[in-house]
């Protein structure tokens, strides 16, 4: 009945490891202090996987928290925020009526990540820890003034989204602590929000992305302008400069394009690559930013 | 070696194995189950070849362990028809419609698209487009793929 030509000799794709299926947090804890550099947390396993199929990444021990049941959820807490669970799926953020609402430039974000069949799986820590450059939560995290919760042996700490990211694949995350918890402030009055990305096609790697929240004063000027980039760099890239050259001003074409010209040629540090040359990331760049501005402008004068 | 036992369920039948944790999803369907519909392609989650439902959601075998699906339930193409003569209407649109030429890439297609229509029962062509974003096809293009999921939304409305 069994088709077992292969068992006795797979053709196995990642190196051997010894598996932990997480039972809680604090299971997952103990196993880290346990085993230390030689563990690795396994979340929605997107991208941890295929680095282990190509071996890349060789972990000599897995702890799974996909058992972990009780960090998934997406709840609004009592001031108004975002509060989401750190193994919260992708795919329940993109469909939750409680984003749409609270965190539209999540929302909007969302359809981009990757593909359907990745999105069921793929978690928001998971993307978050794994600080790829490339990604789009971090950039969102950045824009919206997230902040992340860690767990360790020492108890939970705050670290503000802006302090989190360190660079390629790196977080702010000592070795022993856990993600666990992510919340995105309320919206305030008088803002706007907009995310464009443009890839090669729906779901690729975007070859340049842009998230941007522009505030409004009681006159209609720019308040507070916050632009951050996905694939610019070694990290989410936050345009400070950019911003500055936004506050305090009317908005106008020639403004945002000012604007889209200073972080396009001068602040962010695009890498390049066979789909996109460096002048094609920043053309891209300067053509995004002047359409997100155009749109959360657009959108804060009517919220 | 370190073996772990695990008991899942496809396509509503039970089985029960002992395997190792580094074994992956598709792997264990095709060479401990013997269902060889599901495709093994770029096993890095780029082509779709390997998509399966778990628990009802599309998901890539090549990026899941075996061992994950301890106590979950999947479905393969294997479990869309129980013969040649009773094909789930979107095998019947992609026949129809030659949505296929070579056949490697459809079984992925098939279990992308199972849920699409579900939830989205009369998909305009660019929801169609977005929802087969994640599978490669090398064979006929896209065209008679679109057109065979439309042609299944169709058939499936009435």
């Amino acid at each position: 009945m069994l088709y077992n030509a292969y068992s006795s000799n797979p053709a196995m794709k990642p190196p051997p490891f010894k598996y932990i299926a997480a039972e809680s947090v604090e299971h997952a804890l103990e196993q880290m202090a346990e085993y230390g550099d030689a563990a690795k947390l396994l979340a929605g396993g997107q991208s941890l996987i295929p680095a282990m199929n190509f071996r890349v990444l060789q972990p000599s021990v897995l702890i799974d928290l996909n058992p972990i049941g009780d960090l998934e959820y997406i709840r609004r807490s009592d001031d108004g925020a975002l509060v989401v669970g750190a193994m919260t799926r992708q795919r329940d953020l993109e469909r939750s009526s409680h984003v749409e609402r609270i965190t539209p430039l999540l929302f909007e974000a969302m359809p981009h990540i990757a593909h359907p069949q990745i999105r069921t799986r793929g978690t928001l820590g998971g993307s978050l820890a794994h600080a790829d450059p490339a990604a789009e939560l971090p950039v969102i995290a950045i824009t919206s003034g997230a902040a992340m919760k860690a767990t360790g042996p020492s108890g939970d700490r705050w670290i503000e989204a802006k302090d989190f990211f360190q660079g390629m694949f790196s977080t702010a995350l000592e070795p022993e602590e856990i993600l666990v918890e992510v919340t995105f402030p309320a919206r305030k009055p008088h803002t706007g929000w907009s995310f464009e990305e443009t890839s090669r096609r729906r779901g690729d790697y975007g070859m340049m992305g842009v998230a941007v929240e522009v505030e409004l004063d009681e006159g209609g000027s720019v308040k507070e302008a916050r632009l951050v980039y996905m694939n610019a760099g070694d990290g989410p890239i936050e345009a400070e400069k950019a911003a500055a050259l936004l506050r305090g001003q009317r908005p106008t074409q020639e403004v945002f394009a000012a604007a889209a010209a200073e972080a396009a040629d001068n602040e962010i540090d695009p890498m390049g690559s066979v789909h996109a040359s460096i002048d094609f990331q920043r053309h891209l760049a300067r053509v995004l930013t002047a359409r997100v501005l155009a749109k959360a402008y657009a959108r804060a004068q009517s919220s | 070696m370190e073996t772990h036992a695990i008991s899942l369920t496809v396509n509503g039948q039970t089985y029960n194995g002992d395997v190792e944790p580094r074994m992956l999803l598709s792997d264990y369907l095709r060479h401990e189950l013997g269902l060889t519909g599901t495709r093994v392609g770029c096993e890095h989650g780029v082509c779709g070849a390997c998509t399966v439902l778990f628990d009802g959601q599309p998901v890539r075998s090549c990026l899941m362990l075996a061992i994950q699906t301890d106590g979950h339930e999947l479905s393969t193409v294997e479990g869309l028809a129980s013969s040649t003569d009773d094909l789930h209407p979107l095998q019947e649109a992609f026949w129809d419609a030659h949505g296929l030429q070579c056949g490697f890439c459809t079984p992925g297609f098939l279990m992308t698209l199972v849920p699409f229509l579900a939830e989205n029962p009369q998909p305009t062509e660019r929801e169609i487009r977005e929802a087969i974003s994640g599978n490669l096809c090398r064979c006929t293009g896209y065209q008679n793929i679109v057109e065979a999921v439309r042609l299944a939304a169709e058939r499936m409305r009435e």
